[in-house]
């Protein structure tokens, strides 16, 4: 066990490195920002000193030598539009993003469950059928559609609920979060159900396909046959069943979620690092591009870590096969 | 009698008995079509600034421009017809989904078979830079690159390979390797044929059939991610629109209720994304030798 963690760790911090590499070269090798972040107007003089006090004038292995020693020590540089460090950019909007992504999470798990225990349980229904048609549906339309629609719908010509921005936020913990006052509260749920929608058609497909399989299960019949209520039979025996493979899923894509509020928060204006990252690569803001991506891969690694070793302690099958690898 | 059918007449029956199946294809055809002949169907040049009048832009759907031009489905802000911005947008969409899946096929399957054929060091490379690259989600690999190499037709083809090469490669290694076990190879090899030819001739076309599904299910993932890339602004060239790109470009008017310029272009790209994906399945079922007989 303690091999299997140490070796998993090795591979994530190489991975990072790698990807700190890539990041670092391709970013640096977009255009030359003097273009864009300086005042054509400026005379020579202006642009020189700009040059030497953005550290653009030194070879680039030295650049991303000293890029490398500061974010080892979290310092990603500055912005070169807000004139403030990178990380401590990213790091304000993170909380925004966690409070959508979790949103949208339990929203999928809430909903999921259920509508895939349904469908489970009836699939030659109508209901049965029609969850399904809707997963189908839900995989299919590109999410950016879809939050336009919402917009179309719910804030345009409805007026329900609003179309744009966080609203105001309350203090919880020491974090800003939206979802606690009834405003904040309104401006996040078109967002959550946005992000939430591929993620949910997916828990309706595993959990439907669990609940099916689990019901021909000798351990399922043995319940009915010593008289069960139904409610006991599907809420404990299959549900706890069906749970493993729903919560390792649910683990794995929650980079995927984080990941894709990029383009919700893009679509809802939602004050998160995915709005910020989109913001920062139209303007060219090195700084903050590489340091949101290296910190949008090290979460993505830390979350595949955290749950490949949970998994391992949950299912010693997975242990062995790494061992004999 | 009957006559005997070759498979390809048997896939295609098969693939007939299906209606929704059928129905989907000819939706597919027909948006092909619209894209290949989008110059001679298009009621207007949407690239030719001399067509188009700033008086006649944002009409909404079935209003009439100053030069006697119907709108069927409005206009957006430049005075552009969204019909005609739909069939051009329609061709970039197509040609590089298409393009960066085919592209995206051939680098996986060479990886695949050498991962196969090889086996030993090649075959733990290959596969740890596969397994590595799936367990990032799609989108943040084509936004690393796009990030990395700026704008472009090319650079968003580029990307797209980068995202979907892995799926191929895995695909073709595990069917080359149950494929490498059975008796034909073991009767090729006797054959003291040369490895190219055992390769190529007798393990490829063994492995197509579970790559020709996923291939068909990826164009149109492929079409998504580049209308969603599109729609942030760092996929295709505003030169060069998509559909991602026409409804980024309405996006703005849709909040003051002149929803044609983002909707009727969404609508093309869903239909685009569903009729594709009513042919994959199909093709799956099909294409599947277990649920033969």
């Amino acid at each position: 066990m303690p091999a299997f963690v140490i070796r998993r760790l090795l591979q994530s911090v190489l991975v990072l490195g790698v990807m700190s590499l890539l990041v670092f070269a391709g970013v640096y090798a977009i255009g030359n920002p003097v273009d864009i972040l300086i005042d054509p107007q400026a005379g020579q003089a202006d642009i020189a000193r700009a040059i030497s006090a953005l550290g653009l004038d030194r070879p680039l292995v030295e650049q991303y030598l000293i890029f490398l020693r500061q974010a080892l020590a979290g310092d990603l540089g500055n912005s070169f539009v807000y004139n403030v460090p990178a990380i401590q950019l990213i790091l304000e909007r993170m909380p925004a993003t966690l409070e959508l992504a979790l949103a949208a999470t339990t929203l999928a798990v809430l909903l999921g469950i259920p509508l895939g225990l349904w469908a489970g349980l009836a699939p030659d229904s109508w209901q049965g059928k029609l969850i399904m048609s809707g997963s189908i549906l839900g995989f299919s339309l590109p999410t950016f559609w879809v939050g336009l629609l919402l917009i179309m719908l719910f804030a345009v010509e409805l007026g329900w609920l609003p179309a744009s921005g966080r609203g105001p936020t309350t203090e919880f913990l020491g974090v800003q979060v939206s979802f606690l006052s009834w405003d904040g509260m309104r401006h996040l749920i078109l967002p959550a159900i946005n992000l939430a929608l591929f993620k949910l058609s997916l828990i309706i497909r595993l959990t439907r396909a669990g609940t099916r399989e689990a019901l021909l299960q000798d351990y399922v019949k043995f319940a009915r046959a010593k008289g069960l209520s139904n409610a006991r039979v599907v809420g404990v025996h299959v549900l706890k069943n069906i749970m493993i493979p729903v919560v390792t899923v649910i683990g794995l894509e929650f980079g995927s979620v984080i990941a894709f509020a990029i383009v919700t928060e893009s679509i809802f204006g939602w004050p998160g690092m995915g709005k910020l990252i989109i913001d920062s690569i139209n303007v060219l803001d090195r700084p903050v591009i590489v340091a949101y991506l290296l910190v949008i891969v090290f979460l993505v690694i830390l979350i595949n870590l955290a749950v490949d070793i949970v998994y391992s302690l949950l299912d010693p099958r997975v242990r062995i096969g790494e061992a004999q690898a | 009698m009957r006559r005997e059918q070759t498979p390809l007449q048997r896939i295609a029956a098969d693939f007939g008995e299906s209606r929704l199946a059928l129905s989907g294809l000819a939706l597919l055809a027909l948006i092909v079509l619209a894209a290949l002949f989008a110059p001679l169907i298009s009621p207007q040049n949407p690239y030719d600034l001399a067509q188009l009048d700033v008086l006649d832009s944002r009409l909404p759907p079935g209003s009439r421009s100053g030069a006697g031009l119907t709108f069927w489905l409005g206009s957006d802000g430049q005075g552009r017809d969204i019909l005609s911005g739909i069939f051009y947008g329609l061709r970039i969409s197509l040609m590089v989904g298409v393009a960066s899946t085919a592209c995206a096929v051939i680098v996986g399957l060479s990886m695949g078979l050498c991962a196969a054929y090889f086996g030993g060091r090649t075959d733990s490379l290959i596969m740890r830079i596969v397994d590595i690259q799936l367990s990032f989600p799609s989108i943040l690999i084509a936004l690393i690159l796009l990030a990395l190499l700026g704008q472009g037709v090319g650079k968003t083809i580029f990307a797209l390979i980068m995202v979907q090469w892995a799926y191929y490669a895995r695909t073709v290694r595990g069917t080359a390797l149950i494929e490498r076990g059975k008796e034909y190879i073991e009767a090729a090899t006797c054959l003291a044929l040369p490895p190219a030819r055992i390769v190529f001739r007798h393990l490829l076309p063994n492995c197509l059939p579970p790559l020709i599904v996923i291939a068909t299910v990826q164009v149109a993932a492929a079409i998504a991610l580049e209308a969603t890339l599109s729609y942030l602004g760092i996929g295709v060239p505003i030169t060069e629109p998509s559909l991602g790109l026409l409804i980024k470009n309405g996006f703005d008017y849709m909040l003051s209720g002149k929803y044609w310029i983002s909707f009727f272009p969404g609508i093309a790209l869903v239909l685009t994304i569903v009729s594709i994906n009513l042919v994959a399945d199909r093709l799956r079922d099909v294409l599947n030798p277990r649920l033969q007989q």
